[in-house]
């Protein structure tokens, strides 16, 4: 017999397969086209050579025999097992017929392209739904409360996106001489053991804390984090925004805060209206003045003096705008007014955040709030770490308006060891992340003009490309302003995991003419489509990744028989719907991508990986400083006023707050004692497993052994409360439904809080067509539609439930 | 009855995640079937004074752990020690390991079967 040789293929995880958000380098060990091993690539600057158990997984993944290998065409009727196998050419007719029939008779936009969580996908959704001409791509989760509503945020106040540094931008990464170890980082809201959010390492923390990093751990759990923390601060979950200001009290009262950043690249001395609360501008006051145009109080000459946006300077040479006091201002009529300078109304904002209300309202006490916040301004550098809890609550933006005026008041924005602004590599943007604008774009504005949520909510017509899931949700079933006819969903399944409140997303796919679903395995979701496509794992595929750093391909190292790439797939589409369809091939397309970095996919997967340049935008230090984040390459920021915005100007004219607050969320103990009363608990979801991304790896042997059950974790004096012990079945119930666990009794929780795991569904419980998803989903008991005001966030980490002993009542779920 | 290897694994439980990294790497190596590996990790919830609690998580050889014998031939480190999240497993001789166990606490030198 013949002997192959086994070859190694150096490339880059991805999505489908590890499923995660990506970024590590490996070598897969191939022979005879198929998957013998999958190692760390010690060479790699951002894992080097460590990997996850989702990647170590994938020889039972790739091979596993419940993969979809052919395309399906549904025969039974919708959500049963019923499909027939299809060749590809028979699948994309069907696609192509039924989609151009719904194209023609209401519109593109009544198809919705679906997805779950960011992968390389996105930019291939994106454009096929270009391409077949509807704005309308969904992040399938309410709120789209992951993420994209930080970034937004950020995007309003600071121009752009930070992340803790690790030095994952330099060459030789913790040695390089221009690095500084953070004395202090915050992880908020984080556990690290199974994830890598934001396009970051989780573990590059621990390399820090070796380091000598010392941390302030934000959360409810008793975490790895909160066990090794300087300060553990056990937070009542929804209340963050309460302890940032609780933070920010305490720093501008001791005065801890670095006065020079305040002054020079702050709006601070911006004047804001006594009488209308908004800020002063130069139309206000002048004749020809522009409305873009702001002024402060200049106490040279005791005068206005005007800040010119466009020239981002002073109408005078040499102003020193006051920071305090009232000013008497003469508007153009004549009217006489009083103004106070945003630093006055920021510090009004956050003066009744004293660490004894804090501790009122977040349960921690005052006193470590206060050694917490001055630990943290004192430390230099500091970052912070902050994980998707943050986007999990309806005010997500002033709360992190909040967070963003801790790094930047505290002078940690864009230092070494602080919190970096983050770009794609080389501004190769194949992503359209908030605020981005990729090679993969809208034909014109007026294909966007129908996008679902677009004129409702003031981020999704500034930062946010996708429509607004629970405007959509609301959309499938008033059919107003235009019915919702098709939907594309690809690598989504929410039924299972990214959809709240499930059995209304059944009765919206039963209400569809015509889905599409494009996955690895067969899911609960996919029960729903009239076709199915059989999607490919990162290892069968080429790509590109120019998530933050570094500048990366995957590079398609085998096939499977049946199985195409989502690329592969949305191109062939793209192509039967777009007759002026831009690419000829998929590599001219990566190529695109990648012409800013002056490589072609070739040369850089010749060359594995890349790291920005000095001085470019996408590399720290100090870009505010050395004009590199403007478009007119002016010093300062990206933001509407050119400075860090303590008084969010975009929210003004979104008519919203413009300085941070918190409001209590919807369903707690504190808004809704009436609930309370039934349910007794504070119901917290979503703990990360080290075993499963989200909804997925459920039917991996190795990962499933990891974490068999749905657990609930529950305090052990709750337990003796409710006679639950460890390891029995309990239901967790509220106003919405219920869904049922198995009792996980520990002290890692505390007593007023459980904590329920997401995601659950029994891929092996094949005599259900449904594989039970609705039977330990704790989406039963989250409703949708509790979006915050800018239709951002979403009450899922801070819910209310009652729990009980399974056995007590007929299991009847 | 002497140990014939005079190799072991020195684990730093101060900076264990508790991600398995090492499980389902020896999983691989190895081709055990779930749930058998050759590294588990246990997850303990310390009880401290005052009502206080800490979280260990511990790794540790199982029975079936031969240290990588392949691979450490081939001068490779065993499997979970290359591809630890934390850093926080090293492979070495006890004589070399034992040196390292004096520099800092929080660790435990392991002599596999």
């Amino acid at each position: 017999m013949e002997k192959t040789k086994t070859k190694i293929v150096r490339t880059t995880t991805w999505s489908a397969g590890p499923g995660c958000h990506g970024g590590c380098g490996v070598l897969a060990h191939i022979k005879d086209n198929k998957l013998v091993k999958l190692e760390g690539d010690p060479d790699h600057p951002w894992n080097q050579g460590r990997l996850c158990t989702r990647a170590l997984a994938m020889t039972q993944y790739i091979d596993h025999h419940d993969r979809l290998r052919s395309p399906l065409k549904r025969v039974g009727k919708r959500g049963e097992d019923q499909f027939e196998e299809i060749t590809w050419e028979e699948a994309f007719d069907i696609i192509e017929e039924r989609m151009k029939g719904i194209r023609d008779e209401f519109g593109p936009e009544s198809m919705i392209f679906s997805m779950g969580t960011g992968r390389d996908i996105g930019p291939w959704i994106c454009m096929l739904a270009y391409a077949f001409g509807s704005p309308n791509v969904m992040f399938a989760l309410s709120g789209n409360a992951c993420y994209s509503p930080r970034i937004a945020a950020l995007d309003t106040v600071q121009g752009d996106y930070c992340v803790f540094d690790a030095a994952q931008w330099l060459p030789g990464r913790y040695d390089n001489p221009e690095y500084k170890v953070p004395e202090c980082m915050i992880i908020w809201g984080y556990n690290i053991s199974a994830t890598c959010p934001d396009n970051l390492f989780g573990h590059w923390i621990i390399d820090l804390m070796k380091k000598g990093t010392k941390i302030i751990c934000i959360d409810p759990r008793l975490s790895f984090f909160a066990s090794r923390s300087k300060h553990w601060l056990q937070i009542r979950p929804g209340t963050d925004a309460a302890l940032a200001l609780g933070f920010l009290q305490v720093i501008i009262k001791e005065e801890l805060y670095d006065a020079s950043f305040l002054e020079t690249w702050t709006d601070a001395p911006r004047l804001v209206r006594n009488d209308t609360g908004k800020l002063l501008r130069e139309s206000d006051i002048f004749q020809t003045g522009s409305d873009q145009n702001f002024v402060v109080f200049d106490t040279d000459s005791n005068t206005p003096v005007i800040w010119n946006t466009l020239e981002q300077a002073y109408g005078k040479a040499s102003a020193t705008p006051a920071l305090t006091g009232i000013f008497d201002i003469t508007l153009l009529d004549g009217t006489q007014i009083t103004c106070t300078s945003v630093w006055e109304k920021f510090k009004e904002s956050c003066a009744p955040y004293t660490p004894e209300k804090v501790e009122e309202i977040t349960f921690v006490p005052a006193l470590k709030i206060q050694k917490a916040a001055r630990f943290y301004a004192k430390a230099k550098p500091a970052a912070i770490h902050w994980g998707v809890p943050i986007d999990m609550t309806p005010e997500i933006t002033p709360l992190c308006h909040a967070i963003a005026a801790l790094w930047a008041l505290t002078g940690n924005l864009d230092v070494p060891g602080g919190n970096v602004f983050t770009r794609s590599a080389f501004n190769a943007v194949a992503y359209a992340l908030p605020g981005a604008e990729g090679v993969i774009k809208l034909k014109d504005q007026d294909q966007d003009i129908p996008r679902i949520g677009k004129d409702a909510y003031g981020p999704f017509n500034k930062f946010i490309w996708r429509c607004q899931t629970d405007k959509v949700m609301e959309q499938i079933f008033s059919e107003k302003p235009y019915p919702v006819k098709g939907l594309w969903m690809q690598t989504c399944n929410p039924l299972s995991g990214i959809g709240l409140d499930p059995k209304q997303w059944q009765k919206a796919f039963e209400k569809l003419d015509f889905i599409v679903g494009v996955d690895l395995f067969m899911t609960p979701s996919l029960r729903y489509a009239d076709i199915i496509l059989p999607a490919a794992t990162f290892l069968e595929k080429d790509g590109v990744r120019s998530w933050w750093v570094p500048l990366q391909t995957i590079n398609k190292a085998m096939t499977v028989e049946g199985c195409r790439p989502d690329v592969e797939i949305n191109f062939e589409l793209s192509k039967r719907f777009d007759p002026d369809f831009k690419w000829d091939t998929i590599h001219a397309l990566f190529d695109e991508i990648l012409k800013p970095s002056g490589m072609n996919f070739k040369t850089l997967s010749e060359k594995g990986w890349a790291l920005p340049p000095e001085n470019s935008a996408s590399r720290p230090y100090r870009r505010h400083e050395k004009g590199l984040l403007r478009s007119d390459k002016k010093p300062g920021f990206a933001t509407p006023s050119g400075k860090f915005e303590l008084y969010a100007t975009l929210r003004e004219e979104w008519n919203l707050r413009a300085t941070p607050y918190f409001k209590e969320p919807p369903f707690t103990p504190v808004s809704r004692p009436d609930l309370f009363k039934d349910y007794p608990l504070i119901l917290s979801t979503g703990r990360r497993s080290p075993a499963f991304f989200h909804a997925e790896h459920r039917n991996i042997p190795w990962l499933r052994a990891l974490d068999p059950d749905p657990v609930v974790e529950i305090h052990p004096d709750t337990a003796t409360l409710y006679a639950i012990s460890n390891g029995e079945w309990v239901v967790l119930e509220n106003w919405m439904g219920k869904a049922r666990f198995k009792a996980k009794v520990t002290k890692i929780v505390p007593p007023w809080m459980v904590m329920a795991a997401h995601g659950w569904w029994f891929p092996e419980k094949k005599e259900d067509p449904l594989f039970h998803t609705f039977e330990s989903n704790i989406n039963m008991l989250i409703p949708m539609g509790e979006q915050g005001e800018d239709g951002l966030g979403a009450p899922i980490k801070h819910l209310l439930c009652s729990i009980r002993k399974e056995s007590v009542e007929v299991k009847n779920v | 009855m002497s140990k014939s290897s005079k190799n072991g694994l020195l684990i730093d439980y101060e900076y264990c995640t508790g991600c398995f990294a090492c499980t389902v790497a020896c999983c691989q190596e190895h081709g055990w079937e779930a749930p058998l590996s050759g590294i588990k990790i246990m997850e303990i919830v310390q009880d401290l004074p005052k009502g206080k609690a800490y979280l260990t998580f511990l790794p540790f050889p199982t029975e079936l752990c031969v240290l990588c014998s392949k691979r450490t031939r081939e001068g490779l480190d065993p499997t979970c020690v290359k591809h630890c999240m934390a850093n926080c497993l090293t492979y070495g001789s006890f004589q070399e390991l034992a040196k390292k166990l004096e520099q800092k606490p929080r660790m435990v030198l392991w002599s596999p079967r």
